[in-house]
């Protein structure tokens, strides 16, 4: 196995075949060993065959979309609609659904790895921001969505429709039970008023899955009762519908935006469910989407620790590489453990949200402590490996061109969202060690 | 016009991006713990046997498209692909993990599959990139007695069931035409092949696939050939320099070369 990984490294060395094979030039120049690091450096023993499978296919369909593809579109706050398109034409949209909608009926531990994967072929969060809600945002819709709704579901999967996923407000925070907008029935729809913020892709997206009470606050016994779930068009032609891009630090090639409701009107058929199932439904997904956020710093941390690694190996200061230095080895060595140790927690967590699905007794507590874990372990391991990839380019790591920026950027968004690494300490502190609530 | 029943063989071999290195006996190419994938000149021929489904290209239509694998376990992993690119279903031919067989014997496997199978159009790959033999598809036309054409780039089918070739010869192409069954062997500029769709692949591992053994087609795999030795070829020397073309010239001359 390690002196495979070794061959792989040696990139641009190829076989005296691989020079025979130059496919179309469309594939050929953009085979990973080019401009992307083709040393991947996680150790694959114990993945599943469908794991290895969802890696090494959704890695050729990245191989095209190479670094220099996401540094422009991050510098010219581009959306990668071709990247989008091209995995929504391979059928990765669908991967975790069942296969009557047009998915592959595969579990959270494929789209986690999938997920991996994308970040790790250097498109980072951007890659998977652009496509994140429409494979974590159709779970709640193929659950509990009428059959108006189901049969949308497809052109989701197909990539003609593209989703966004509205329930953080400005007011609202990770108290997210706390929020304000209203749904007012008004006969024959809702009317929407309220205010969201950090909805990725809402500029790009034209249907929203929209969390919003029914019944006001000051109203309901429990903070949790009264919010309803609905799937709606974004048509901006229609009154009460505005939105604006937030600039940001980084992932700047998709879209962040505040979208503001004020009397927007929607038919009854956008709900999905019933009345006041809200917060239950979105519940469901949260525990699948802290492991697609693992997932995805999990490979912002490889990708960046590899490029690192690469590089120490070649700079040479003192007619020595630098990577011969300890001050430099060791700290990279230490954020691959890191990251090893992550990897474990994110699969096992992915594994046990899966086996309860197929009728395993795995406990709902033992699955958000699993699943809140891996978010909190992986993004720390991520953000360990990217600053460490910074500090070992040097200066260089400044230069767009060597991505850790990118990267480093990139990586405080997994340690930030969906929850924070507070609230996680939180959780554990409460749930698992029963220590009192601090707030 | 007949429908096309088509066969294609696919081979799994060292994957053509990994450094190929000898092994510690000196007997061939280390192959344990290195990655494998299918040929690339037979992932051509598979993608463009469905291409021909695809695109309706053949006026009698596409009947079956079945692909042949001989080789360890492993080699299950190669058929799987071509069933996610669209492969109708697969063979397996089991063989012991390192058993090797010589292009003859490929050959005569294929013209038993060929007979039981019904087939008769074989795409194959013009090589398979770990030996580079170039010799099965050529024995398989000798075997059958049937017209081949070898390093296709282009494959038409007309009326009355003839089928038109563009072959990829030194200095340019060369058109032949020719009748089914016949052989043809692929080369680079055929086609791109398509990765396979993720639902596709899923589908794929439903597809049927039978296990067979050589003993099944009444084969062995006795060799003709033995590997003396394999060897890294020798490490290039640098080569001198002269101060100006005065020097260039009188070196020239010194090692007989002008």
């Amino acid at each position: 196995m390690y002196s495979f990984k070794l061959t792989r490294c040696v990139a641009p060395s190829m076989g005296a075949g691989a020079r025979l094979i130059s496919r179309g030039a469309n594939r050929s120049a953009a085979r990973p060993f080019s401009s992307t690091s083709s040393c991947q450096i996680m150790d694959t023993t114990g993945f599943t065959e469908n794991q290895l499978m969802v890696r090494e296919s959704v890695n050729q369909v990245c191989s095209n979309f190479p670094n220099t593809y996401w540094q422009n579109l991050d510098q010219t706050e581009t959306d990668p609609k071709d990247f989008h398109a091209a995995l929504a034409k391979d059928g990765w949209l669908g991967v975790a659904l069942p296969e009557e909608f047009g998915g592959s009926g595969l579990g959270i531990s494929e789209a986690t790895m999938m997920m991996q994967t994308i970040t790790e072929s250097g498109a980072g969060m951007a890659g998977a921001q652009a496509i994140h809600a429409n494979i974590y945002a159709t779970q709640p819709l193929a659950k509990f969505g009428s059959e108006v709704m189901l049969k949308s579901i497809p052109d989701i999967v197909s990539g003609n429709t593209r989703v966004c996923f509205g329930v953080t407000e400005p007011n609202a925070g990770l108290n997210t039970l706390s929020l304000s907008t209203a749904a007012k029935d008004v006969g024959d729809g809702y009317s929407i008023t309220g205010q969201k913020i950090w909805i990725t892709c809402a500029q790009v997206a034209s249907k929203m899955i929209l969390l919003a009470r029914t019944t006001p606050l000051e109203e309901v016994k429990k903070p949790r009762e009264g919010l309803s779930l609905f799937f709606i068009d974004l048509d901006r032609t229609k009154p009460g519908l505005d939105m604006r891009k937030i600039k940001k630090m980084g992932g700047r090639a998709v879209d962040a935006n505040e979208v503001f409701f004020d009397n927007y009107v929607i038919p009854k058929s956008s709900l999905i469910g019933s009345e006041g199932q809200g917060f239950k439904i979105v519940l469901h997904g949260m525990n699948a989407e802290r492991c697609l956020l693992a997932g995805e710093a999990l490979g912002l941390g490889y990708a960046a620790l590899a490029k690192a690694a690469g590089y120490a190996k070649e700079r040479v200061v003192f007619n020595r590489p630098i990577g011969m230095n300890q001050g430099i080895a060791h700290p990279l060595a230490d954020a691959y453990m890191r990251l090893e140790a992550a990897k474990l927690a994110t699969y096992h967590a992915a594994r046990l949200y899966d086996n309860s699905k197929t009728g395993a007794a795995v406990s709902p507590h033992a699955i958000g402590v699993a699943c809140n874990s891996a978010k909190y372990l992986a993004a720390e391991a991520a953000f360990t490996a990217c600053e460490r990839a910074v500090l070992t380019h040097g200066g260089m790591a400044y230069a767009m061109e060597y991505d850790v920026e990118r990267w480093f950027r990139e990586c405080l968004v997994p340690r930030i969202a969906p929850v924070s690494r507070e609230m996680i300490l939180n959780f554990i502190s409460e749930r698992v060690l029963d220590l009192p609530r601090s707030y | 016009m007949s429908a096309l029943r088509i066969l294609v063989p696919v081979k799994r071999v060292i994957d053509y991006a990994v450094k190929p290195r000898i092994n510690k006996a000196m007997t061939g190419v280390e192959t344990v713990g290195v990655k494998h994938s299918m040929n690339p000149f037979d992932e051509l021929s598979v993608e463009e046997s469905v291409r021909i489904r695809e695109e309706k290209r053949a006026p009698g239509g596409v009947e079956d498209i079945v692909t042949i694998s001989a080789g360890p376990a492993k080699a299950q992993d190669v058929i799987r692909t071509a069933l996610a690119m669209g492969i109708d279903r697969g063979i397996h031919v089991e063989l012991k993990e390192g058993e090797e067989l010589e292009p003859l014997t490929v050959a005569k496997l294929l013209k038993a599959t060929v007979e039981a199978e019904k087939s008769n159009f074989v795409l194959l790959g013009k090589q398979s990139i770990d030996d580079d033999a170039g010799q099965t598809g050529q024995m398989l036309a000798g075997l059958l007695g049937w017209p081949q054409a070898t390093q296709a780039s282009k494959v038409e089918f007309g009326e009355g069931d003839s089928v038109t070739v563009t072959k990829e010869i030194d200095g340019g192409v060369e058109t032949v035409k020719a009748k089914l069954p016949m052989i043809v062997t692929t080369d680079l500029r055929l086609n791109t092949p398509r990765f396979a769709k993720l639902p596709n692949i899923m589908k794929a591992k439903k597809k049927k696939l039978d296990k067979k053994t050589l003993a099944d087609f009444g084969l062995t795999s006795d060799k003709k050939l033995k590997i003396l030795k394999v060897t890294e070829p020798p490490v290039r020397q640098g080569g001198g320099k002269v101060e100006d073309v005065g020097g260039l010239v009188s070196k020239l001359k010194e090692l007989g070369a002008l």
